[in-house]
Formats: C-alpha cells, structure tokens, sequence
C-alpha cells in the first residue's frame, strides 16, 4: 500500500529501510494494472525504466545518501504527457505528434531526479491542453475515479486521477487557465499553479507561452511545497523564468493563520454556482475564521471579462505556438505537393477539433485588420486584471473562491459546446492573466452522487508560501483531503 | 469589431489547416457563437491603459556566450517524418 502514502510518509519509511523504492514502485504498478483499464489515467507506461530508477534509488539509500541531500530519492512521481522526459513518448494527447520520442529532459524533469524521484509514465490531457474535461484527447478520456461517467476535468485530468486513483506519489501538470487547479478539485486532490516565472517550462510543450506553468498534484498540502522545492527556481533555458533566491516551502507549514487576511471577491457570486459548493465553501470560510484568520469583502470589478480576454490572449498565442506542428521535422506528415499543401493536410489530419477551434480563433484575432480591435483591447483589459488583483493585494494576504462552479460534470455534457465549456473555467482563468499564484484543496463533497469539491487560494505574486500556510493549516483541521474513491 | 465577416475558409488558410466542410460548417457556427461571447470586451473603457503581453517582463534576457550541450545531428533528425544526407526532406519549394 505504499502508493497510497504521502510525499513525507514514504520517504520517512524509505529513510528507515521500512520499504523500498522497487516496493513502492511495484504497489504504484500494482494498482495501475488493477484499475487503470477503467480510469485511463495513462497514455504510455515504461515500467522497466521505472523500476530501473527505483533500483537506482535503492542503492543511493543502501549507500547512506539521505532525504536531507535528495528530498524525493525513491519517490514515484507521474508526468502530464506534455512536459519532455528523454526516450519516452511525447503526445500532446494528439495524433499529430506521431511516434514522437523527446530528446532530452524538460528542466523540471532534471530536477526531480535531481531530487531523487522516479519519474515515470506519461498522463493523459486534453490534446495540448485545450480543455477544461480531458475529453479533448485523442486517444479516449479519462474518467472521474469517484463516478466513471463524469470527467476527472482538465487540462491535467490524467495526472489529478492518477494521484487520487494512488497510481504514483505526486504527478506534474501544467496550468493555463485552470488546468492543474480545475482537475485537483473534481477529484479532490491538491493542485499548484505557481507564480508566472517560478518555474521552469524548458521542455513544456508551449501552448500559451505567457500563462502556462508548470506545477504539482499532489495528496496533501506538504507534498506540495515538497515538489515546488525541488521543480522552482531560475533557468538559463527559460528566459522568462525570474531570478529570486527561494525559500524552503515546507518550512512556512507552521499551522498558524492568525491575523492573515482572506478576501472574499464580490464578483464571483455569480448566477449558476452550484448549491453544495457554495455551502461548502461558505462553510471552509467559516471554518478559516475560527482558525484565526480575518475575512474581508473584496472587489475585483474586471472579473467579468476574464473569460473573454483569456480566449483572444491564449489562442493568439497557441496560433503561433502550434505553427511548429507542420510535418516537416517531427510527427505526423501527410505528403501534399507543395509545402503549404503538405501542411494544410497534416494539421488537418493531426489536430482534433479544440485544438483547429482555437488555432483558428487565435489567427482571426491576430490577422491584419482585426489586431487592434481583439488581441490589442485583450491585452490592455488584461492590464486592468492584473491590476484589480494588485489592489486586493493592498488590502488582503490572499483571495478565497470556489475552484469551480460546480462539481465534475458527465462526459459528453459540454464537449458540443465549447463557449459553455470555456464559461467553467471562471473561477481559475484570471490567476494566469495576472500571472500570480493559486491553488485547489479539497473542501468537502457533494451529497448525492459523493464527488469532491474544491477551496481555491490565489496569492500575490511570489505568495506561495501564505497560500501553502493558509491551506496547510486548513487542511491539517478538516477531514477532506483523506478521503479517496472506490475503485 | 465586426464579427460577421469571419470568414472560416479564408482563417483556414492562414492557419494552414485543411477542413472537410462539414468541419467548416460547425467550426464556424461555433466560432461565431465564440466571437460573440468576446465582442463584449468592446464595453471595457481602455482608454489610456498600457497592454500587458507578459506578467513580469523582461527584456534582453542573455545567457553568458558559452558552449553547452545540444543535440548531435542524429538526435535532432530522430523524429524527422523523411530525412536524408542529415537533413530533413520536404517538397520542392522553387521551381
């Protein structure tokens, strides 16, 4: 049962040669063989390799190396299939990368060995991130480990169930606009979408260069300063990530919240929260307030126009990212006999509906004549976002909302409408156009079907460890986070 | 703003990606049902508002001028759809 442990719990039994890495990573194995066949968390699995970094591990342990030097050494953790991870597949849950094997490691990947942890399996997305429900993949969805008719939602839907289904450890996603956060609630996981330039996204497939961040799943709020330690920090491969000497993040874990003021946006009573959510945020509020901390009524008048403006910022973008995908140097080819006719064909063949959607939208609002009136105005009601939350800052050490609107939705109930698809997204989607840190930790559930729901903390940027502190300390006083489906 | 002069066919094409037109149909529909919902961004005031492209920018980011590791040819060839003589093969671009 070791991959039903926590970061800190396995590693305490690894320290003491309770157990093994190889034992570990045989239980992860173990539990994916009995039930992936229904959760389909999985897009490729390398289990020799997996075993062979465990072994690894096991002699580093033998050899006396410590947790203090490798903080995750033996630790299995799974990877969104969009971060590179030398010799193993990369798909993008898309058809157009082909047989594509990545060359080398994305920097988050060298620092987690660096750190000890088995990096292993590649977790299922919506293709390229496009997607709020992991339906948008091109090799089938995965499916919510509470209630397999419903999404586990998305981007990082793959990686939220595999850590809740106890397939690994920890995982890694990425977040866009809700991509980590979003899954970790309707599973009920612990989601991190760190600062914009915290980490480094060397070798993370760009999808929206300006919003997308690599961060952690994990089972608890530990577990999660415990990966940013060893994934944060400075990159000369990444030139937007930010120089800043950091600070050990499980060192803020002190259980006290005293004193620190939690903002509550006025703006985000919208029409159409779900019952049990409200409640159950209302309720973790309360509870937040017995704990010590302060809530105050904040304004963050531009939230209305978050969807909006994320839709022109991060598919202009997108439009140019994925002009790379074009059959020339890498996955699929459909042969044409010209090159506009060779790429016309294999990114009509490779990209699936989402992804020709947003590609298209991104090129409209970026084409000549339409640049000022769309990708210009997003940019500067960008600006005003960012600077609603910069002011709440003034006043509160953290924002407190639901994840989302509601809890996960059936398969198939949104994916024929994208706009409706696009409104769910709320909640998270203005943490990246602002650039600043968020969160998502399970803060109770819903009667009738049980599925989980989730509490989001958004911080100031570079305010992780007041989110970590905050959360932590919820967590530690409420019962939600050790809750697991049956599977 | 106009919105009802997408026009799907034309965006295709820039985008270099080939749709069937049952494809045009719907992507389309369901675009113009997008561009709709975005259009409301129209009632924002930014009048003297600077525009953001990135969250924290940074200019001239440089790395010291050092060799470092890179991919050999072989490896940067090795997902390569058609290769040849260490290059990679594409249709005739000039005649």
């Amino acid at each position: 049962m070791l991959n039903r442990l926590t970061i800190s719990q396995l590693t305490a039994q690894l320290a003491t040669r309770k157990a093994s890495a190889l034992e570990a990573v045989r239980s992860c194995f173990d539990r994916i063989g009995e039930v992936d066949a229904r959760v389909h968390a999985f897009l490729s699995l390398d289990e020799p390799d997996a075993i062979r970094q465990a072994k690894q591990a096991d002699g580093l342990l033998d050899a006396g190396k410590t947790h203090a030097e490798m903080p995750l050494l033996g630790v299995p953790v799974a990877i969104k299939d969009v971060i590179s991870v030398r010799g193993q597949p990369l798909t993008c849950a898309s058809r157009i990368l082909g047989n594509y094997r990545s060359p080398y490691d994305a920097t988050v990947i060298e620092r987690l060995r660096a750190a000890g942890a088995i990096v292993f399996g590649r977790t299922n997305l919506d293709e390229f991130a496009m997607g709020s429900s992991t339906e948008n993949s091109a090799f089938g969805p995965t499916f919510n480990p509470w209630d397999l008719s419903r999404t586990p939602g998305g981007s990082s839907g793959g990686s939220a169930a595999a850590v809740v289904s106890d397939f690994c450890s920890a995982a890694l996603g990425s977040d866009t606009g809700g991509s980590i956060r979003q899954p970790a609630a309707l599973v009920g996981c612990v989601g991190f979408k760190p600062s914009y330039g915290l980490v480094s996204r060397s070798g993370l497939v760009a999808f929206a260069s300006s919003l997308d961040q690599i961060g952690p799943l994990t089972k608890d709020v530990r577990d999660a300063a415990m990966m940013l330690n060893a994934i944060s920090g400075w990159d000369q491969r990444d030139s937007t990530s930010i120089p800043k000497s950091l600070p050990d993040y499980t060192a803020c874990l002190s259980g006290e919240v005293k004193g620190i003021r939690l903002g509550i946006p006025k703006e985000y009573a919208i029409g159409g929260l779900d019952v049990e959510v409200d409640g159950a945020v209302k309720a973790a509020l309360k509870h937040l307030e017995r704990l010590g901390a302060e809530i105050v009524e904040i304004s963050l008048p531009h939230t209305e126009y978050s969807v909006a403006t994320y839709y022109i910022v991060a598919t202009a973008e997108a439009s140019a990212n994925l002009a790379r995908f074009d059959g020339v140097r890498y996955g699929l080819r459909i042969d044409g006999d010209d090159p506009l006719e060779l790429y016309s064909k294999t990114r009509g063949a490779g990209f699936g509906a989402e992804v020709k959607r947003r590609i298209i939208l991104g090129t409209y609002v970026l084409s000549s004549g339409y640049y000022d009136a769309y990708y210009l105005r997003a940019q500067k009601v960008r600006t005003l976002i960012r600077q609603d939350f910069l002011k709440a800052f003034e006043k509160v050490d953290a924002i407190v909302t639901p994840t989302t609107p509601g809890p996960a939705f059936k398969i198939g109930e949104k994916i024929e409408d994208p706009l409706q698809m696009y409104l769910s997204d709320i909640f998270t989607i203005s943490c990246n156009l602002a650039g600043i840190c968020g969160m998502s930790i399970p803060c109770g559930f819903t009667a009738n079907p049980k599925l989980p729901i989730g509490l989001q903390f958004l911080g100031r940027p570079f305010g992780e460890e007041t989110l970590l502190r905050v959360a932590h300390a919820f967590e530690q006083t409420t019962p939600w986070h050790k809750e697991r489906p049956v599977l | 703003m106009a919105s009802g002069d997408f026009n799907i066919q034309y965006v295709a094409h820039l985008a270099r990606i080939e749709l069937t037109p049952e494809e045009e149909s719907k992507l389309g529909q369901q675009l113009g049902g997008i561009l709709g919902y975005i259009n409301q961004l129209r009632e924002v005031d930014v009048s003297g508002v600077d525009p953001t492209a990135h969250a924290f920018p940074m200019v001239n980011v440089t790395r010291k001028d050092e060799l470092g590791q890179s991919l050999t040819n072989d490896e940067a060839l090795g997902n390569a759809p058609a290769r040849a003589n260490g290059l990679f093969v594409v249709p005739k671009i000039v005649e």
